[in-house]
């Protein structure tokens, strides 16, 4: 225990307001999107000289209630729906388990480089196609003037609900069709295997239930703030269970991440649904870039490349960490711009509809 | 009159909750040793950051929510 309590570092006011400002532009982009921030809390903590473990259990321990609290919010504006995030959410959970397993199996056989590399590769895999997929969308439906339109449902979507397998048959309200379990069970395992590796399910999990299972965009974002809050409640006791979480450091990232995930649920009821596609797949696609630039260090750490200067893995690394924190910026910038512009759009509405309907 | 539309602003429930929030946060800070010393404890001990989640989720999170209504009524 001695140990576990070494590992938790002293906080100062300028500790504070970092972890208070990163908690507050992750919760934001969280609130909008559905997930996303993690990436960067865990790493920002580990600057700071939170071990990885502790980093990775404090961060677990501040999604949950923001996610409960963006759930909430977002439930109000009728965007939630329940069922679909608790039967995907406990799949994830067996996700995560699995996940934690293999990443533990890797770090063994290969060491730390070994299970870096892994969930780099995994990342930059996953990142380009199923980024590249949702930015492609939402870039169709822009060019097309189909932005306003109400969102079809795509072919595959089509076909997953078409297929009936009796007794697996179960109704989502957000797709309003009947779905076969045997779909939602691998898609979150996906979810939770993701989050295990990279600390952010909801790249799998909110294209997934879009593109699918044929659920709006709006919907399935809402819907990933249940799942990751179920997720979240189970992985957090397991490390807790191991004196892991520091508590402080969670609350005071929670602080601001509650402030962050209001606004961004807001945000979502100000905007066009095909933005959360753009937030998603503009995020998705600069932080590609970033654990890109990680591969070359790994490789040459496990001695598949010739070695690398000094100079060139800080420079690869701090390129990287900028590159992460620069997508979640922008992201953020992209949900404060959409939510402004669509502020001042239902004021000039109001104001046109108060003279239409004013003294005359 | 266009006034007589806008909601009542939710000034009572933000200043209480702020209140509580800060006073969450301020026990935790003041009193980090042993929260660590207790909470890092393990096992069944496990519940307490759990249940801290939960409650200043509820507090805080109320607080930011009236703090966004009141500025965007």
């Amino acid at each position: 225990m001695h140990d576990v309590l070494a590992n938790f570092i002293n906080l100062d006011a300028i500790t504070i307001v970092y972890l208070f400002g990163v908690g507050f532009v992750g919760g934001l982009v969280s609130g909008f999107i559905g997930s996303g921030g993690a990436f960067v809390l865990t790493p920002g903590m580990m600057s700071l000289g939170v071990p990885g473990l502790v980093a990775v259990a404090s961060n677990m321990c501040h999604k949950f209630p923001k996610a409960l609290v963006g759930a909430i919010k977002r439930a109000k504006y009728g965007q939630v729906d329940v069922k679909l995030g608790i039967v995907l959410g406990v799949s994830a959970e067996a996700g995560v388990l699995y996940g934690a397993h293999i990443q533990e199996k890797i770090k063994l056989a290969f060491g730390d480089a070994g299970s870096n590399l892994y969930v780099s590769v995994a990342f930059v895999v996953i990142l380009a196609t199923v980024g590249g997929f949702v930015l492609r969308d939402a870039w169709k439906t822009y060019k097309d003037g189909n932005s306003n339109a109400v969102e079809k449902t795509g072919k595959l979507a089509k076909w997953v609900q078409s297929i009936n397998i009796p007794g697996t048959m179960v109704y989502f309200k957000s797709i309003n069709a009947r779905v076969s379990m045997l779909f939602t069970i691998p898609l979150g395992f996906a979810t939770g295997m993701l989050a295990a590796t990279i600390a952010v399910g909801g790249f799998i999990g909110v294209p997934a239930m879009i593109y699918v299972l044929g659920a709006p965009s709006l919907m399935a974002s809402a819907t990933e703030l249940v799942i990751a809050f179920v997720m979240g409640v189970g992985g957090s006791l397991k490390y807790a269970m191991h004196g892991l979480v520091d508590v402080r450091l969670a609350m005071i990232i929670l602080g601001g991440s509650l402030f962050g995930i209001q606004l961004g649920a807001i945000g979502t009821t100000y905007v066009k649904p095909f933005m959360i596609k753009v937030v998603m797949g503009v995020i998705m696609v600069i932080v590609l870039f970033s654990r890109g630039l990680m591969v070359p260090v790994y490789l040459a750490q496990l001695g598949l490349i010739g070695k690398l200067s000094d100079g060139t893995v800080t420079l690869l690394k701090t390129t990287s960490f900028g590159i992460m924190i620069f997508a979640l910026l922008l992201g953020a910038f992209i949900v404060l711009r959409a939510m402004w512009q669509g502020r001042q759009a239902e004021r000039l509405q109001q104001a046109s509809g108060a003279l239409e309907h004013g003294e005359v | 009159m266009a006034q007589s539309t806008t909601r009542k602003k939710p000034v009572g429930k933000l200043i209480v909750m702020g209140i509580i929030s800060i006073a969450l946060y301020s026990t935790l800070l003041l009193k980090q040793d042993l929260v660590n010393s207790t909470f890092a404890r393990g096992g069944m001990y496990a519940l307490l950051p759990i249940i801290t989640a939960f409650v200043f989720s509820y507090f805080h999170g109320s607080f930011t929510g009236h703090f966004w209504s009141m500025l965007s009524s």
